[in-house]
């Protein structure tokens, strides 16, 4: 009691005992939420780049092992300008899009039911682990004897390849979804297809989302591996054909374009994130 | 509309939780169920809600409930249960709009239950922009927007801090005076026993069973913080719960 008064009712800072040393209480909190500044993975890319320039230039770093970034960025404009770059980005594009959106559209549907059905889930968990592990391009002939050698074929290796991860997410997320709030819609006498579509689905969301990003990088790859087995356009191809002439500065020009492909969708999906996910506390 | 569980009793595998529970809900009241822990009070809340069915006995809703009744039997949970995407409005709408109230008739319910629950100026906040109470009576305001015939509370004041609590109770009498409305109570704050119980139910520890039940006939509107005959009623349900409690304590440490 006494030494809440004198708390209370004392200066500030009373007055300390003779032998006491005033130490400020060791700060160890804080950490552990990583946020990303601005300009910071820019930056990440510049230094490598200007390394690079600089390696190259200087000579340590030997023409034959990396070309020189200004080099692989001319070819990149002169590619463009050319119109190179449209008729090989066009049908690359095409395929991802296709493909990809195929894969991610279905595999969130057989997640939802594999997440809501107990026969979905008895039947089909043990399909998708069987399938998952599979490299898918290795089955892109089994695709060209079913699908024609077209388009088709890419289609349906790239959507097969984003089909089984976003699955998995997908139930994963379902499952996760918050069981009382489901409750909640029961005992307020909603349809199912309320609760599913109201709670559920959105529920489901941030995992969904997260599933997705895995799923576009490898739709990415199996594209490029697809327009390596047989295509006339694409940025596969490109890379290929630069590949197969030891022109290092078109091959880097071609993952160049890969490279930012990717950087694009990993941003779009951080921009649905933001749209979508902004009641998350 | 009455509701009465008749012989209720009920088992989880070989764990018997609820023996032999008969108990009738009588309309315009109040209805507090106390008991210790474990001793199966949300589980008997999920029966009279129709969210689970008991093993043995039934329960059964005597009479109809009103035409206008939207959602006849209605909870407020002890986690709010909101859905963090939906703003204030949207967690009520959406509930509306699925029972086929939209538009003016929707927007009206959803004004005079906010006013109600003084919640008029969050319309658009988001859960995660509200305290706890707020939530709680956002929680309260869905509830109301769906005129229930009975209202069945698991614990709604628990997950609160006690000046919260205290409002939040004053508010629950205020709504209940000016339009009474049917509810069961679960709770193991004996205060908020006998400040908002018509009847108060007590259970013994598992497989709980109904212990005594108590009438309290001061009207809600005048019962009031450190009343002599609640305080004594508070101390009368305590000795009733301390055995009860202790021994289902111990039981806990044995198992
Ligand atoms: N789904 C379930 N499966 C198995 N046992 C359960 C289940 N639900 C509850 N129980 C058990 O039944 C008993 C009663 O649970 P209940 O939640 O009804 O108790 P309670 O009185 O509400 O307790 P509390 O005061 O802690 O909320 C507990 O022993 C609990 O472990
Ligand atoms: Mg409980």
């Amino acid at each position: 009691m006494t030494d809440i008064s004198a708390v209370s009712s004392g200066a500030p800072s009373a007055p300390l005992p003779a032998n006491a040393q005033a130490s400020p209480v060791h700060f160890r909190g804080g950490g552990f939420r990583p946020k990303s500044p601005r300009g910071i993975g820019l930056l990440v890319f510049v230094v490598l780049i200007a390394f690079l320039e600089w390696g190259t230039r200087a000579g340590f770093i030997s023409a034959l092992t990396v070309p020189r970034p200004t080099d692989v960025f001319a070819t990149l404009v002169d590619f463009a300008q050319s119109g190179g770059l449209w008729k090989n980005l066009h049908p690359s594009l095409m395929r991802l899009l296709v493909g990809g959106s195929l894969g991610a559209l279905a595999g969130i549907g057989v997640g939802v039911m594999i997440g809501l059905f107990s026969v979905a889930r008895a039947g089909l968990v043990p399909l998708v682990a069987a399938l998952f592990p599979i490299p898918k391009i290795a089955l892109l002939p089994l695709f060209v004897i079913w699908f024609g050698i077209d388009e088709s074929s890419k289609y349906a290796l790239i959507a097969f390849g984003t089909f089984t991860p976003t699955v998995v997410a997908t139930y994963g997320a379902v499952d996760n979804v918050d069981r009382s709030l489901i409750r909640m819609g029961q005992s307020f006498g909603l349809k199912w297809s309320t609760i599913v579509l109201r709670i559920v689905l959105p529920g489901a969301m941030p995992g969904i989302l997260s599933g997705l990003r895995v799923s576009l990088a490898i739709a990415i790859i199996l594209l490029v591996a697809a327009e390596m087995l047989g295509a006339e356009y694409g940025i596969g191809a490109y890379i290929l054909q630069a590949g197969s002439l030891y022109d290092l500065e078109r091959l880097f020009a071609g993952v160049t374009i890969l490279s930012l492909l990717g950087v694009i969708l990993s941003a779009l999906v951080g921009l649905i994130e933001k749209r979508l996910l902004g009641w998350r506390a | 509309m009455e509701l009465r569980l008749e012989g209720v009793s009920h088992r989880y595998g070989d764990v018997e939780v609820i023996r032999d529970i008969n108990l009738s809900i009588p309309k315009g009241r109040i209805v507090c169920i106390v008991g210790p822990s474990g001793c199966g009070k949300s589980t008997l809340l999920r029966f009279l809600g129709g969210l689970e069915r008991p093993t043995g006995g039934q329960v059964t809703q005597v009479g109809s409930p009103p035409e206008d009744s939207i959602n006849p039997l209605t909870y407020v949970f002890q986690d709010f249960a909101l859905l963090p995407w939906r703003t204030v409005e949207g967690n009520i709408s959406f509930i509306l709009a699925d029972h086929g109230v939209r538009g003016a008739r929707a927007e009206a319910i959803i004004s005079d239950v906010l006013a109600r629950t003084k919640l008029s100026d969050f319309r658009k906040a988001l859960p995660k922009q509200l305290s706890g109470g707020m939530k709680q009576r956002v929680a309260i305001a869905r509830a109301l927007a769906v005129n229930p015939a009975v209202l069945l509370m698991d614990e709604p004041l628990s997950a609160l801090d006690s000046q919260t609590r205290e409002l939040l109770m004053d508010d629950l009498v205020t709504l209940w005076t000016r339009q009474p409305f049917t509810a069961v109570y679960v709770t193991h704050n004996l205060a908020e026993a006998v400040r908002l119980g018509h009847r108060i139910v007590v259970l013994s520890r598992r497989p709980g069973q109904i212990r005594e039940v108590v009438e309290i006939d001061t009207p809600l509107e005048s019962r009031t913080l450190g009343d002599p005959a609640l305080d004594r009623m508070q101390k009368h349900l305590w000795t009733l719960m301390r055995a009860e409690a202790e021994a289902a304590d111990m039981e806990l440490v044995n198992d």
